[in-house]
């Protein structure tokens, strides 16, 4: 038990040695900061101003650079939960649909007889034929609409379901489709948010799904949650619509296939206008903000080839009419089409300010959400609190170092000496670990630190209780600390499963802090079993060497 | 002879079991009257399990919680409460505000509109103010959290007992699992009484503590372990007394480390993770008792097989240590 070969030695010194040097970067936190935002910006740019430079130059490029992440709770930012609303886009595609199938059934309409669409909730196509005889022929049409899909839980199911009953036929998006479908949505919303934060160019954004259909947000250094939410909240759809008619009663009965849409600036003005668009904001290639011709801030647009030719053609054949330039539901505005508009740009000018021209321009180019999100859960944490939290963190842990290390000195004398350097090295490698790792710190983390300092000696004293047991036994003192160190063993084992086993729960539970917390103690954990056993035993192991001790007092 | 401080004298003989019947009723006690405070006090739910929106706000200059109160219910938001928090790191012009706002819509929480009211009918009577801190939680998400909590805390006690029924006897995952559930109880109990927030962090305290008092328990079962083979024809009660007063000095010292490192973030940590801290601590003192007066006593009444050295499933007490067999 007491001979260590010399790479062992080798070993453990220098784990302990490289767990300083990737912890030390921490100490000069804002300057390795400064250096890695710096080299990032070069990287990413191309460009090397003298300000960045300066910051790079600022740590040495050969040093360790990882830093422990700082958690929201520590850094100040926002976070926010939301959930895709999914279903929306079941109403999108059946509304979508509805055109291609009636113009498939009407090339039939001496068979199947005339066809109507029936009022039915959202992402149900309800259609109603002339010949309830015929049915079977509708059906048949109706289906060619649907594909069979391939998922994961087996082949042979198709897209849509549809039943026929009597002389209507329902249409909607079978179960597979809609799991198939609720993935691509959030998905898309992801990347989608993504952009939308990247050009806002904050830090370190942490944005993925949570669950089926949620999204964590989680912004680094952003004021509010408000500001996140006004990012990423509207869903920025634009779209392009025949005006039908004007008016100022919000509830007039729209035909089917007709929308009634509220005026962005004007209150009591309605429009009336033709459902399904002529051209939307997926077809855009670029937005910027710019100037109308009175000045006043306005946002450029310009289609893709394929959109410019629908607008083009649109445009051609309604000279005189109005369109309607819609976003999210609102009319943005209305002009009437002078002539045929082939060169596939345009502007939208409207009673905004510049920051809303800018953040608008923003939205388009990431182009639009596929459905509305709720938002179920807001955070903001201010910069100087997070401050405080690191400042108290930083003197309790301070305190309880000190404490605990006068504590097992007074308690153990040259061993405790021993188990305190071990609790040091132990806060030093948890933090060399998450930097390495990249982990988060939250402030409970911070605790779970403060926490392990003081059960990390748990091991430590029960090898050292052991020694004192076997020295009262009346063994010689090299044989009693061997036997302490190996009749510890199983105890140290067991003590140690049974926390981890608790710090699993905690992190397949947890959300943010409470994972924070989790990771910071599972670290502890390992590091402490390698710092008490491994570190402390070498210690020990040079000091019966040099000394060769014919007794102890413990 | 070197100075050595020792909470705990060498080879102490306390019996343990002397008082086992006050001990035991005294913790029945204990976990009885947890109950009924959780019954009739109820707990002070943080927004994590609640729902809702709190703001911290904080000021230079000091301010009047009752200005606060009619400043916000002039706005009628409905259930609103407002706590001034106070710390003893906190300077002279450092003057902190909790404001709580009940759940007002199905989805988030409180309306962005209605918070800048708040904000601004704040500033209005407190121009210094500054927030903190907004937190806001929908009722959606906070009754998942209660499941998951429940859930959690659940989960990681059947884990533990299964840990130890494998690597001991039933009667010790028993035991362990009884004297964590006194240890849980007794945590709730404490935030019932002192109306402590109850939230996500607390279920964190609650899952640490059951690790470190199950970590206590496991030591001393270990060594329970070990001197049933060496004192193969000693009464079992006189083995138990044995044990704990051989593991006392090591139980006394640990608790004591993280007692001193609890303390030292109590004091000095801030008040946000106050009430974190102190569920912390209290589930260390209350852990340490449980494993002496909780866990072993449940252990001696469902009594335990002395033969294990023969034929028996664990033939070697442990793969970790070479512990020599008598």
């Amino acid at each position: 038990m007491l001979q260590i070969d010399r790479w062992k030695r080798i070993l453990i010194v220098g784990l302990a040695l490289l767990g300083l040097a990737l912890a030390a970067p921490n100490l000069f936190y804002q300057r390795v900061e400064q250096h890695n935002d710096a080299v990032a910006t070069i990287e990413k740019t191309g460009v090397e101003t003298p300000e960045l430079i300066a910051q790079r130059d600022g740590w040495p490029s050969w040093l360790p650079s990882g830093l422990v992440n700082l958690g929201l709770d520590l850094r100040g930012g926002a976070h926010l939960l939301g959930e895709v609303r999914v279903a929306e886009v079941y109403k999108s595609r059946m509304d979508s649909l509805w055109p291609e199938i009636r113009n498939a059934l009407a090339a039939e309409r001496q068979t199947i007889g005339s066809i109507r669409r029936l009022p039915a909730e959202d992402g149900v196509l309800k259609l109603e034929i002339g010949n309830a005889d015929q049915m079977q022929r509708a059906v048949e049409i109706v289906r060619g609409f649907s594909d069979p899909i391939t998922t994961l839980t087996g082949a042979g199911q198709q897209s849509l379901s549809i039943l026929a009953d009597g002389s209507t036929i329902t249409v909607q998006l079978s179960d597979a489709e809609k799991e198939a479908t609720d993935q691509r949505t959030v998905l898309q919303s992801l990347e989608i948010i993504r952009r939308r934060v990247d050009e806002v160019g904050t830090r370190e954004p942490t944005i993925m799904q949570q669950g089926k259909d949620r999204i964590l947000i989680q912004v680094p250094g952003i004021g509010s949650a408000e500001e996140l939410k006004e990012l990423i909240g509207t869903t920025a759809k634009l779209t392009f619509h025949s005006v039908i008619g004007v008016g100022s009663d919000p509830n007039a009965r729209a035909q089917v296939g007709q929308i009634i849409v509220p005026d962005l600036e004007q209150e009591g003005l309605f429009y009336t206008l033709e459902e399904s668009p002529v051209v939307t904001g997926d077809e855009l290639v670029d937005a910027m903000p710019a100037t109308d011709q009175n000045g006043q801030p306005a946002v450029d647009f310009r289609f893709n080839p394929s959109g410019a030719r629908k607008f083009g053609d649109y445009t051609a054949a309604n000279v005189g009419q109005p369109f309607a330039i819609v976003l999210d539901n609102e009319v943005v505005s209305a002009p009437n089409i002078r002539q045929a508009i082939r060169g596939g740009s345009g502007q939208i000018s409207g009673a905004m300010d510049y920051d809303e021209a800018n953040r608008l321009a923003v939205l388009l180019r990431a182009g639009a959400l596929p459905a509305q999100m709720d938002f179920l859960e807001e955070r903001t944490i201010g910069p100087e609190l997070g401050q405080d939290s690191i400042d108290a963190g930083r003197l309790s842990a301070i305190v309880a170092t000190v404490a605990v290390v006068a504590y097992m000195i007074a308690s153990y004398g040259l061993f405790g000496v021993f188990a305190s350097v071990s609790v040091i090295i132990n806060v030093i490698l948890i933090l060399a670990v998450m930097s390495v790792l990249g982990a988060t710190m939250t402030l409970p983390g911070i605790a779970g630190i403060v926490l392990t300092v003081g059960t990390a000696v748990d091991a430590n004293v029960i090898i050292f209780e052991r020694i004192r047991e076997e020295l009262r036994a009346g063994k010689k003192v090299v044989r009693a600390i061997g036997d302490g160190f190996s009749e510890a063993m199983s105890a140290i084992i067991d003590a140690n499963v049974t926390t981890f086993i608790a710090a699993a729960v905690m992190f397949f539970m947890g959300s943010g802090p409470v994972k924070g917390f989790a990771v910071t103690m599972t670290i502890g954990l390992v590091t402490s079993v390698f710092t008490a056993i491994f570190l402390t035993r070498l210690m020990i192991v040079w000091w019966i060497e040099r000394r060769k001790p014919q007794e102890l007092v413990l | 002879m070197a100075f050595r401080l020792k909470l705990v004298p060498d080879n102490t003989k306390i019996n343990f079991f002397r008082v086992q019947w006050l001990t035991f009723g005294l913790s029945a006690l204990a976990m009885v009257v947890s109950v009924v405070l959780i019954m009739t006090m109820g707990l002070n739910f943080g927004i994590d399990f609640k729902g809702g929106t709190t703001i911290r706000t904080e000021s230079s200059t000091a301010f009047e919680v009752g200005e606060y109160r009619n400043a916000i219910n002039a706005l009628d938001l409905g259930d609103v409460s407002i706590t001034e928090v106070f710390d003893p790191t906190f300077g002279e012009d450092r003057h902190v505000a909790m404001i709580r706002i009940g759940t007002t819509n199905e989805t988030g929480s409180v309306s962005q509109e209605q918070l800048n009211q708040v904000e601004a009918a704040l500033q209005q009577v407190d121009p210094q103010v500054r927030f903190a801190a907004v937190d806001s939680v929908g009722p959606k998400v906070s009754s998942e959290l209660i499941k998951t909590a429940l859930y959690a805390v659940g989960a990681a006690t059947l884990g533990i007992m299964a840990y130890i029924w494998l690597r001991f006897e039933w009667q010790f995952a028993i035991g362990a699992v009884v004297s964590l559930i006194h240890d849980i109880l007794l945590t709730i109990g404490l935030f019932a009484l002192l109306q402590l927030r109850f939230d996500l962090l607390t279920i964190v305290a609650l899952l640490t503590t059951l690790g470190y008092s199950v970590n206590d328990t496991v030591v001393v079962f270990d060594r329970l372990r070990e001197n049933l083979i060496k004192y193969k024809s000693m009464p079992l009660i006189d083995v138990m007394n044995l044990t704990v007063n051989e593991t006392l000095s090591r139980t006394i010292m640990t608790a004591v480390t993280t007692a001193l490192a609890l303390t030292a973030m109590l004091i000095f940590g801030g008040d946000v993770i106050r009430d974190f801290i102190i569920a912390m601590l209290w589930g260390v003192i209350v852990g340490c008792y449980s494993t002496i007066y909780v866990a072993k006593n449940i252990v001696l009444w469902l009594g335990v097989k002395r033969d294990w050295s023969k034929n028996g499933p664990k033939k070697d007490p442990s793969p970790f240590s070479n512990a020599e067999m008598p």
